[in-house]
């Protein structure tokens, strides 16, 4: 009888929730002061967080040295970052060399134009952050032929174009151009292929149309050369823009490479494809990302016949993509291989064709689950495009170890680097916040 | 016993009804291995007939099934569906699964799409249908399984017995001649089986050529024309239900009744 009678109250106790505690004074007891040992960690740990804190912000705002005097022929005069030196950090140096850092050595009135190109990477990373803005536009058979006519086209003009190089150069004339009207239609054909491509690509799909004007007007705005914008030669581009033009192609271009290598590397039909890839992402793989840029700039201009020059930046970029590919190559791998079997049955069993199954089927869902190792892997190389100082490019890390080899300024690497540091967070930050707002998304549509 | 009598009319009516031979089996062997799970099978399927595939677990029936729409390929014996033989020739295995559909053990539904998307989707890219036309087939197909109301829901949402049905509604969509049923009821909750076999039940009183593989002895009494019983990689006795279940011949097939009854 009792038993009968208690237990209503004791499963009620059990459906019950535990008491929940909205003050924070009791959230405070029962997590950080719960028994003598937490109390003292407790303490410890706010004493040596606020110290630090403290510290920190004396030596970096009520300390700091802001601006310095200029002598008459215009050298900055340390003195007074000197007095303070330890003390206080000397900000001056960032109001010195900020566009030194920024922008490298591109000619200091045409800085104008690599500051837009950052601004408009930004900008295309954020509207493709923007699922809406994915929508399909137009596609009729017509336009997509048109667009391919194009783009085949200018890859064929391309071809030309090399081709005239290489032949010119191995009948051992020195390297001369083609004949002028030659040049001449090939030239026009290229410029109407490129402009007709861009166009239809656009009405076709509006964002990869984006991409590629985006990235068109970047090319433009750094090289100039047209619409009487002075040519400015890829030796004297550096910094940010450096660092995002050899993360965002490298990324963009890899990525699509990576996924195509994975398939391959699961390949069942076709064991040489097979071979290929498992070769290509073990031999990558195998080795340092320097050694694969010292190839590129070094090695891969020997196998060139002479008068054909690839130029540095183009080599480097190369030599990014190839690596990335083989790392990211894995980590689709490893989406692929997690997805069910029965997910590639039901698609076979209901006739779908290869590229059918795996582009609406397999990619979408093996992406998904690898989301976190791709963004991770994206952040990576973000980061190690600075690597390029060992080829003598100048990407944003370098310009900061530039800008402090002028004497006045030798001794304020924190500050520097602390700025870098800042600008290279922004960038991953973004990228790590937006892959877990995509997770959540499709999570929260899937809810599997 | 009114089972027995029920049944006498309607096999005759199906015999009238019976057709050609779609399914065709010659001596079909595979191995997984060193391992023989299809010996000499042979079998013949005509139009409108619905086998059931019965025995026990690791028999080779999931095997044999599975070679028909060629997810696992064998490596003796021809296999003819439609007149058409399997073999490594894509375009034909292309036009086979488009006429044969499938449903599976575990659903595998796509959990990305919507409910109406997965219905939608070999319509669309397979057969080549505008998207509004496969539309209103998908919500047609799936108002016959009873669940339209669930069309903008995704698989996860859905509780087995739906899913399966879903699945079943996927693979009618393509309009297939042949259905193939993988232990369809094998993954569900037992209050769930009785939707999904009822959903079977219709089809195939619908005309429906089908091959279940199926534990479910009372759906293989109510529809079945010809049950097949399968141990150890061949097929070891075959005939209508009501003789089967009543009057087995073999050894084998006694010993797996009566296993099937014990577990009941």
């Amino acid at each position: 009888m009792s038993t009968t009678l208690s237990n209503p109250s004791s499963t009620q106790a059990q459906s019950a929730p535990p008491p929940f505690t909205t003050r924070a004074g009791a959230w405070l007891k029962a997590n950080l002061f719960n028994s003598w040992l937490s109390t003292a960690t407790t303490l410890a740990l706010l004493y040596v967080i606020v110290r630090s804190l403290l510290a920190f912000v004396d030596w970096a705002f009520i300390h700091a040295v802001w601006s310095v005097p200029y002598s008459a022929q215009g050298i900055a005069d340390t003195t007074v970052c000197h007095n303070v030196k330890g003390d206080g950090a000397c900000w001056a140096i960032i109001a010195d060399k900020y566009r030194l850092i920024l922008f490298g050595r591109f000619p200091y009135d045409e800085q104008w134009r690599p500051a837009i190109v950052v601004f408009l990477f930004i900008g295309l990373y954020v509207c493709s952050a923007i699922r809406k803005f994915w929508g399909k536009g137009i596609a009729t058979k017509p336009i997509i032929l048109v667009a391919v006519m194009a783009a085949l086209a200018t890859l064929v003009d391309d071809a030309l174009f090399l081709l005239i190089d290489i032949v010119a150069s191995l009948v051992g004339r020195p390297y001369t151009q083609p004949p002028a009207v030659l040049s001449a239609v090939l030239g026009y054909i290229d410029l109407t292929g490129r402009y007709v491509f861009m166009v239809a690509t656009t009405i076709i799909w509006p964002m990869v149309g984006v991409w590629v004007i985006t990235l068109a007007a970047i090319g433009v705005l750094m090289s100039g050369g047209v619409f009487g914008l002075s040519a400015v030669p890829v030796d004297y581009w550096g910094g940010l823009p450096i660092t995002l033009i050899l993360a965002t192609f490298g990324i963009a271009i890899a990525f699509p490479l990576s996924i195509l290598i994975a398939l391959g590397r699961r390949s069942t039909k076709m064991p040489a494809v097979k071979m290929l890839c498992v070769l290509y992402v073990e031999l990558i793989r195998g080795v340092p990302l320097i050694s694969v840029l010292f190839m590129a700039s070094v090695m891969f201009p020997l196998f060139m016949p002479p008068g054909i020059n690839v130029d540095k930046l183009l080599r480097a970029q190369i030599a990014v993509i190839l690596f990335a590919a083989a790392y990211l190559a894995e980590v689709v791998r490893g989406g692929l291989q997690a997805l069910p079997k029965g997910q590639t049955e039901a698609a076979d069993a209901l006739g779908l064709a290869y590229w059918q199954k795996t582009g609406l089927i397999i990619l979408p869902q093996a992406l998904r689950l690898v989301i976190p190792p791709l963004v991770n892997t994206f952040i990576g190389f973000f980061k190690d495009t600075s690597l390029v100082l060992i080829i003598g490019l100048f990407d944003l890390l370098t310009m900061g170890k530039i800008a402090l080899s002028d004497p006045p300024w030798q001794a304020f690497s924190t500050e520097v680097y602390i700025t870098l540091a800042i600008i290279y967070i922004m960038f991953c930050y973004a990228m790590s916040r937006y892959s877990r707002g995509l997770e959540r998304e499709l999570n929260s549509t899937q809810q599997r | 016993m009114n089972q027995i009598t029920a049944d006498a009319p309607m096999d005759t009516l199906r015999d009238i009804s019976r057709g050609k031979p779609v399914i065709v089996l010659d001596k079909v062997n595979k191995w997984f291995g060193s391992l023989h799970v299809l010996r000499d099978i042979s079998l013949s399927i005509s139009e409108r007939e619905r086998v059931v595939v019965c025995g026990p677990s690791g028999s080779g029936k999931s095997t044999m099934i599975r070679c028909i729409n060629r997810l696992e390929s064998h490596q003796e014996g021809r296999i003819l569906v439609e007149g058409t033989e399997l073999t490594d020739d894509l375009r034909s295995l292309d036009t086979i699964r488009r006429e044969v559909g499938m449903v599976f053990q575990s659903f595998n539904l796509f959990p990305h799409l919507t409910i109406l998307e997965n219905c939608t989707l070999a319509p669309i890219w397979v057969r080549k249908m505008p998207r509004a036309a496969a539309e209103e087939l998908a919500m047609s197909y799936l108002e016959r399984v009873k669940i339209p109301e669930q069309a903008k829901k995704y698989p996860g949402q859905l509780s087995g017995g739906q899913q399966q049905r879903v699945a079943i509604a996927r693979a009618l969509c393509m309009k297939p001649k042949i259905m193939l049923f993988d232990e369809p009821t094998s993954a569900l909750d037992p209050e769930m089986i009785k939707e999904v076999l009822d959903t079977m039940i219709t089809l195939a009183e619908s005309g429906m050529t089908m091959v279940c593989v199926t534990h479910e002895m009372g759906f293989a009494r109510q529809v079945a024309d010809r049950v097949v019983f399968m141990d150890r990689g061949e097929i070891v006795e075959s005939g209508p239900p009501h003789r089967m279940f009543e009057s087995p011949q073999t050894e084998r097939l006694q010993l797996f009744l009566s296993q099937i009854l014990r577990g009941h």
